[in-house]
């Protein structure tokens, strides 16, 4: 697809990014808080090596997910910024 | 060769690095001084933001409060960097396609506004100075501490090499300053990490050996060190929230709202070529602290296990006092560990019961500067240790220095009070801030003033509530307007700073704290430094409602929006 640099393939592009973002933030909230804070106590009931699993979230795992979250981010715009033609000049 | 001298070396080699960064990046304009040119390559960029965030309170401090809070240190860990994946996604790529030189020229741009934009530079500045005093106070306590000078001198040389670099080279002698920064930091930090859970564990990898067995045996560290602090009549190590599960909420979204609106991250951001670069540099700044921030929380396990240890090494049986260990001795005359033989028994026995306990004071700061002593790691370890704390506060003085007098030097003596300056005579104004910047922090290092103490955390509160609403309103919506924006910071860190006050002090001066009447934390148990998220949404509440009763932002306002929220069309950061 291959659309003209006018307003509403900027809109359709916003939409889609805001939609990503939205996703993802989902994702960054459920590891963190969900699994670190709010439900760290009935995770913690599973045990995985020697980490209690909501303790390894709060500690390790939440800091892991939040890298990956990042660069899904990064390949996904990317690929965004091309179908609707507004990525940068090279 | 002697410790004293082979830290002097170290010391000494690194500083001169420093210095010949300084003069081979001398910076020429202001698009150098202010955003290195703006063409620093991504990963670059990540590794210059990582020394930038990481402070003297990351390197030095954070094990140790983990190592005493336990699962309670949790909020450091997600607080301080959770934030840049809502930088990466919510504010950085479209600050870069805007291509400015400092957020509050951002803000006075998008809400049309000199007043929203002086707004921005005083928030700016209460957070800025806030966060810099503690890293002033960290450049004198480790000099004093690693190289036995007294704090004022070691101020006074942490301050000329800042000057040094800063002065000359503004953002483009910083940038390449914090990479080798960086450098020795993350040595100093993770090669003592290595071997103390190589010693423990038999896992060269401390992330691994933190969820490992002890050597030889068949129980796994964290088991045993819950059950160690328990008997002692501690609380669970992997299990202790810090106050309650609120709490520990709004302080770890306090510290993340915080990260991604502090303008000295943000900014490192403005130094990338391109659009994507700055998503992909978010992501490789996270890679670079996730490497610290994920060892930290097994230097704390190990450091307290070790302590523990030895001051317990079989059930009941406490440690003789004429039989301690040497860097036990040592970090007593420092006076950050004191012990005091209450029964007179020779033995010295470390209880949560406070009329037991005789070990009276164990500094948080020990965990980290000890460790290479109690894992028996050869002296030049010791002496990479002292280069990486140093490494860590003057990277992150310097980065807080420059967002203070480019704020000063750009968005009011250009923005506002001498447009028609020449490049030129900015550049010159803008060296003469910094200069004028680093000899106030330095002399609030010097005389800090009492609220000090633990102000780390409330840089991050006022920059949550003030910055990052406006910066994120102003991307994603069309409506906000002059009137909102305005209304919302200063309602925003309005509220931070009185509930703070109201809680210490006016200004942190004892006997003035008001509404003494309320119950400790009175909003939701919510504790100060944890106030910053709602601060926030105060902000956000505030300029929604007055963006709905005032006059809707001008045409042209839309443009500017639409036009950075796509990456097509980035220029370099430019000086308009």
């Amino acid at each position: 697809m291959n659309l003209d640099n006018n307003s509403s393939a900027k809109a359709a592009y916003w939409k889609e990014n805001i939609r990503l973002i939205m996703t993802l933030l989902v994702i960054w909230f459920v590891v963190s808080f969900g699994f670190g804070i709010l439900l760290v106590d009935v995770l913690n009931q599973i045990k995985i090596f020697g980490y209690k699993l909501g303790f390894w979230f709060a500690q390790q795992g939440s800091i892991y997910c939040f890298v990956v979250l990042i660069f899904v981010y990064t390949r996904k715009m990317e690929a965004l910024d091309r179908k609707y033609n507004l990525h940068e000049d090279e | 060769m002697d410790l004293q001298t082979l830290t002097y070396i170290v010391v000494g080699l690194s500083f001169a690095l420093y210095i010949g960064i300084a003069f081979w990046a001398r910076a020429g304009s202001t698009s150098e001084f202010y955003v290195a040119g703006g063409g620093i390559h991504p990963v670059a960029n990540g590794m210059a933001t990582a020394a930038d965030w990481m402070s003297a309170a990351s390197f030095i401090s954070m094990a140790g409060l983990i190592a005493f809070f336990g699962y309670g240190g949790t909020v450091f860990l997600m607080g301080w960097t959770g934030g840049y994946v809502l930088l990466a996604m919510l504010l950085a790529p479209y600050l870069r396609k805007y291509g400015k030189f400092t957020v509050p020229e951002f803000i006075g741009d998008r809400y049309y506004s000199n007043t929203a934009r002086v707004v921005a530079v005083v928030c700016l500045i209460l957070a800025s100075v806030t966060y810099v005093i503690g890293q002033m106070k960290g450049v004198g306590v480790a000099f004093s501490r690693f190289l036995e000078v007294d704090y004022d001198t070691g101020l006074y040389i942490g301050m000329g090499i800042v000057f040094l670099y800063a002065v000359l080279g503004g953002m483009k002698g910083i940038t390449y300053t914090q990479i080798a920064q960086y450098c020795v930091l993350i040595l100093a930090y993770t090669i003592p990490a290595i071997f103390i859970s190589l010693h423990l564990t038999g896992n060269p990898i401390p992330q691994f050996g933190l969820g490992g067995t002890l050597a030889g045996t068949d129980t796994y560290l964290l088991d045993k060190l819950d059950q160690i602090v328990q008997d002692i009549g501690f609380s669970e190590y992997t299990t202790q929230f810090r106050l309650s599960m609120t709490n520990t909420f709004f302080y770890t979204l306090s510290l993340m709202i915080g990260t991604a609106g502090l303008p000295h991250v943000i900014i490192r951001f403005f130094t990338v070529p391109k659009v994507s670069d700055a998503r992909k540099s978010a992501g490789w700044a996270l890679v670079f602290i996730a490497i610290l921030y994920t060892t930290a929380p097994a230097v704390a396990a190990m450091a307290r296990y070790n302590l523990m240890n030895t001051l317990e090494p079989a059930p009941g049986e406490y440690m003789k006092y004429d039989e301690r260990p040497s860097w036990f001795s040592t970090w007593e005359k420092t006076g950050l560990l004191a012990v005091e033989d209450k029964n007179g028994d020779g033995r010295i026995h470390y209880s949560a019961n406070k009329d037991e306990n005789e070990l009276v004071k164990i500094d948080n700061d020990i965990m980290v500067l000890a460790n290479p002593e109690i894992a028996g790691l050869p002296n030049w370890v010791i002496a990479l240790v002292a280069a990486g704390g140093l490494a860590a506060a003057l990277s992150t003085a310097a980065g807080l220095l420059l967002a203070i007098s480019s704020a000063i030097s750009h968005d009011l003596l250009k923005g506002v009070f001498r447009p028609d300056i020449s490049e030129k005579g900015e550049l010159m104004a803008s060296r003469i801030t910094m200069a004028f910047a680093i000899m106030a922090a330095g002399y609030l290092g010097l005389n800090p003033p009492g609220f000090a103490a633990g102000t780390v955390a409330l840089a991050f509160g006022l920059a949550a509530s003030s910055i990052f609403p406006a910066v994120m309103m102003g991307i994603f919506s069309k409506k906000i307007n002059k009137e909102g924006a305005v209304w919302g910071m200063v309602g925003g860190i309005g509220i931070t700073l009185f509930y703070v006050f109201q809680h210490k002090g006016i200004m942190f001066i004892p006997g003035t704290e008001f509404l003494g009447s309320m119950k400790p934390n009175w909003f939701f148990g919510i504790e100060p430094n944890a106030f910053g998220a709602v601060g926030a949404i105060v902000n956000f509440a505030i300029a929604f409602a007055v963006s709905k009763v005032t006059a809707a932002p001008p045409e042209h306002i839309q443009h500017i929006v639409e036009d950075i929220r796509v990456p097509s069309g980035v220029g370099s950061a430019s000086n308009h």
